[in-house]
């Protein structure tokens, strides 16, 4: 075993950092350009700008190929590339599920002309996508979406609901699944589309979530009108298109920003309490002790997966585990740590709360974590049938035509 | 960066994990549980022979030179075999040895632990309560040792102990007491986990030589760290064995109409426990690391690892026991030997809640130097 990079790695590394130094400032927990943090407005301003800069200098997408604007990268220098990045306080949060998740399964599924069209302007980050998959009555059962999509001469005609939609009310572009048979079996009748977001028949209201700040949005769609070349994949192959997506996500998710060991462990060296720092007490050593070897045993669990990626392998079902891992502890720090704060730990405001309200308002946004992206059971279930091998859930909507599947009253 | 093992030592796992299938099934065990054998001896002597005990013992001093990581991986498979042999006591003696001898001892010792001809035991506790050199009462004086130490992980059945006593100069050392020499009692003792000898040993006026290259407490402390790190790859071995167990059993188990592994509960609590031995087997992949590269932070990674397997092998036992129902519960199913394991592993080097707060003093230290 050894950490070190192959002179290959150690190059590109190099060339990464100095990038970074040269155009960011290095991170230090009160300067972090994410959203909550910083104004909405601010943040895309930045983040659009950051991401040209990144785009200059080809970092922006590195294991795309070059007719797709990328630099024809590694696995291992995206991994190298995030590790450093991690270090400084760029703007996070905007471009993830364009880049990460809808332009890929653009350029896996999608024609040239498609290619040709979307993909050059997301990477230099001018065009910001997002993802217009859940829907009221489906979520965690995607599959089960209703929103229309008929065809009418050339073009598509789409009528229906998305919900929970991350950044739709400043995206241009939408990813968007829908149902263009509801007389098929629930996973054959579905085909992907690229839409505009700022066309006519697309209005989009946004959520108030449970921290008051508003990200996720409902979309609703009254007859819009695309044309079949907005289409990804075949009529009916929307499902296979959408894993594509889904599998993306899960690699993407779990890089939020929120409380983990290093700054549970901070606070409590340096809260007093009546019998000396907080970290003095053994309920306290015994919580973090636990953190710390989920938190460590999560960062050597990303080791052995860039040690698969650095041999060209593909990583193994290890890597399955980080978002569930990440988004529960988080929860428990962030709870543990205001219960240390007593009747202060309500107090929100940042000018007061310790280390400006962080853990007040981790605890507000974990919620989130454990839901998006596939929610803890969904995880659950998809490392007991990918992983292990156990049998898939008995399922009683299957191969039954969508339009006779019963519905639920929420 | 590469984490994972090199491909000769991934060889020997696998070669190690036949070897044990075919050797050391559970029915060896068995014969240890149920009282018809104190331990395992022919498996005992075929790893001897193999060079496993010898695994991270300098090939000049009679070890097979595989190192401390090939060490670990050898003690994955012995704790999913659960074998039934004084491995771990093997680990703590060699350690000992290796850290507090000097040459000529080292020199004396280490072939006859390699080979498995002697057996070796580690004397620390001397009765309830997590290491502390305020419990060590027994002591050394003119080179004769008095004092009783229980429990003793394979007392028993060593030829040898390495015993922690206090010295004529108020401190603390490491002793090797000769087991079958005057002035040694030996009292078996009953124990939760059978397969593994437990003995009281008291000791009026026994020769005791000091392994004097390194004393005080620290010494001790060092001792338990280097060995943690093999003892929890024993652990994430019992735990990965128990998820095969729990998996297979629930694969093939019906109730109401189909395998109990479709139900949600039994595929989520699977997870649980897949998702608890991976962190362990990554902190443990941490600690062999630095085991073997005798590592800065070994203290701080072999806590982790200690700390990471033991919640994991605990999860996996009592959770496979459950998975079983009924059957779990009997003395005819694997699962208590598991179960058994799981708490001896956990306790005989000081419990959970000890490494813990040793965990945290470790990194309250190095961020005061990172700090200065
Ligand atoms: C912060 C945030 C951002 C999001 N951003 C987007 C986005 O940009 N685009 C997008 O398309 N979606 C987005 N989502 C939606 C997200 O993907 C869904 O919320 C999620 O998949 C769960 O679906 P649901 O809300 O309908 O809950 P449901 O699926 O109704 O789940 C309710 C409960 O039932 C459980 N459950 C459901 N099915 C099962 C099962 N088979 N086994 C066991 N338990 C089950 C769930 O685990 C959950 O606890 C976002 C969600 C959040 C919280």
């Amino acid at each position: 075993m050894d950490f070190a990079d192959t002179p290959g790695e150690a190059e590109f590394r190099a060339e990464a950092a100095a990038f970074l130094e040269r155009h960011a400032e290095p991170l230090t927990g009160a300067n972090a350009v994410i959203r909550g943090r910083v104004p909405d407005e601010e943040l895309l301003r930045r983040a659009r700008e950051w991401q040209a800069l990144k785009a200059e200098a080809g970092f922006a997408a590195i294991t795309w190929a070059p007719e797709h604007g990328g630099r024809g990268g590694t696995p291992m220098e995206q991994v190298i590339y995030a590790q450093e990045e991690a270090r400084f306080a760029v703007p996070r949060g905007v471009y993830e599920i364009g880049l990460g998740m809808c332009v890929p399964t653009v350029i896996t599924h999608g024609t040239p002309d498609q290619h040709a069209r979307h993909v050059a302007p997301a990477v230099r980050g001018e065009e910001i996508w997002c993802q217009l998959f859940s829907e009221p009555a489906a979520g965690s059962d995607v599959a089960g979406l209703r929103t229309r999509a008929v065809k009418d001469g050339e073009d598509w005609v789409i009528n229906g609901q998305k919900i929970w939609t991350s950044g739709a009310h400043y995206a241009d572009w939408g990813l968007l699944l829908a149902r263009t048979d509801p007389h098929a079996a629930k996973h054959a009748g579905l085909t992907m589309f690229v839409i505009p977001m700022r066309a006519p028949g697309v209005e989009v209201r946004r959520i108030k979530q449970v921290a008051g700040t508003s990200n996720f949005n409902e979309v609703f769609f009254t007859d819009l009108r695309v044309p079949d070349s907005a289409r990804v994949g075949a009529v009916g192959a929307g499902w296979k298109v959408g894993l594509t997506t889904l599998m993306n996500e899960r690699l993407t998710v779990g890089g939020s920003v929120g409380t983990d060991f290093d700054e549970v462990f901070a606070f409590v060296r340096d809260l007093d309490t009546e019998d000396g720092p907080a970290i003095r007490n053994p309920a306290v050593r015994e919580r973090l002790a636990e953190w710390y070897v989920r938190s460590r045993g999560l960062k050597y669990t990303r080791f052995r997966t860039i040690t698969r990626l650095s041999r060209g392998q593909t990583p193994g079902p290890e890597s399955s585990i980080g978002k569930l891992v990440t988004a529960g502890k988080m929860q428990e720090i962030a709870s543990f740590a205001l219960d240390l704060q007593g009747a202060a730990g309500v107090v929100t405001d940042r000018a007061v709360a310790p280390m400006g309200a962080l853990f007040q308002e981790t605890l507000l946004s974990a919620p989130g974590l454990r839901i998006a992206g596939g929610t803890d059971e969904i995880m659950r279930n998809i490392i007991a049938e990918r992983v292990l091998g156990l049998p898939g859930d008995v399922r009683v909507d299957r191969d039954r035509p969508f339009s006779e599947i019963p519905a639920g009253k929420r | 960066m590469n984490f994972e093992f090199a491909d000769e030592l991934l060889a020997v796992r696998d070669g190690a994990r036949s070897f044990l299938a075919k050797n050391a099934p559970t029915a060896a065990v068995r014969r240890v549980l149920d009282g018809e054998a104190p331990y395992d001896a022919a498996t005992w002597r075929a790893i001897g022979e193999l060079g496993w005990l010898g695994a991270a013992i300098p090939e000049e001093l009679g070890g097979s030179g595989l190192g401390h990581e090939g060490l670990c991986v050898l003690a994955e498979e012995i704790g999913a075999a659960v074998a039934a042999i004084p491995f771990t006591s093997a680990c703590m003696a060699a350690e000992a040895i290796l850290l507090a001898g000097d040459a000529e001892q080292q020199r004396a010792l280490l072939p006859g632990l390699a080979t498995g001809e002697t057996i070796f035991c580690l004397a620390l506790a001397e009765g309830p309560g997590n290491p502390h050199p305020r419990a060590v009462k027994a002591e050394v004086r003119g080179g004769r040792l008095t004092g009783t130490k229980w429990p003793v992980a394979d007392g028993g059945i060593a030829d040898r102990a390495v015993v922690v006593a206090g010295d004529a100069d108020g401190g603390i050392g490491l002793f090797l007491v000769e087991l079958a020499g005057p002035g040694v009692t030996r009292t078996a003792l009953e124990s939760l986990d059978p397969t593994r000898n437990q003995a009281r040993l008291d000791f009026a006026g026994a020769p005791a030589l000091p392994l004097p290259a390194a004393r005080g407490w620290a010494a001790v402390e060092a001792v338990l760290e280097r060995s943690a790190v093999p003892i929890a790859f024993e652990q994430i071995g019992g735990a990965r064995a128990c998820l095969d167990m729990a998996r297979d059993f629930a694969m093939e188990r019906h109730a109401f109409g189909r395998p109990i592994a479709s139900f949600q509960a039994i595929k989520h609590k699977l997870v649980d426990i897949y998702v608890a031995n991976e962190l362990a087997r990554s902190n443990c992949y941490y600690a062999a690391w630095a085991l073997g590269a005798d590592a800065p932070d070994l203290s701080t990674a072999a806590a982790a690892a200690r700390v990471s397997a033991t919640e994991a092998f605990h999860l996996a036992s009592k959770e496979n026991i459950q998975v079983h129902g009924g059957m779990g519960f009997t003395w005819a199913a694997d699962c208590h030997l598991y179960y058994r394991r799981a708490k001896l592993l956990s306790l005989m080097l000081g419990g959970a809640p000890w490494w813990k707060d040793r965990l945290v003093t470790r990194l309250e230290l190095t961020n005061a130097d990172q700090g200065a």
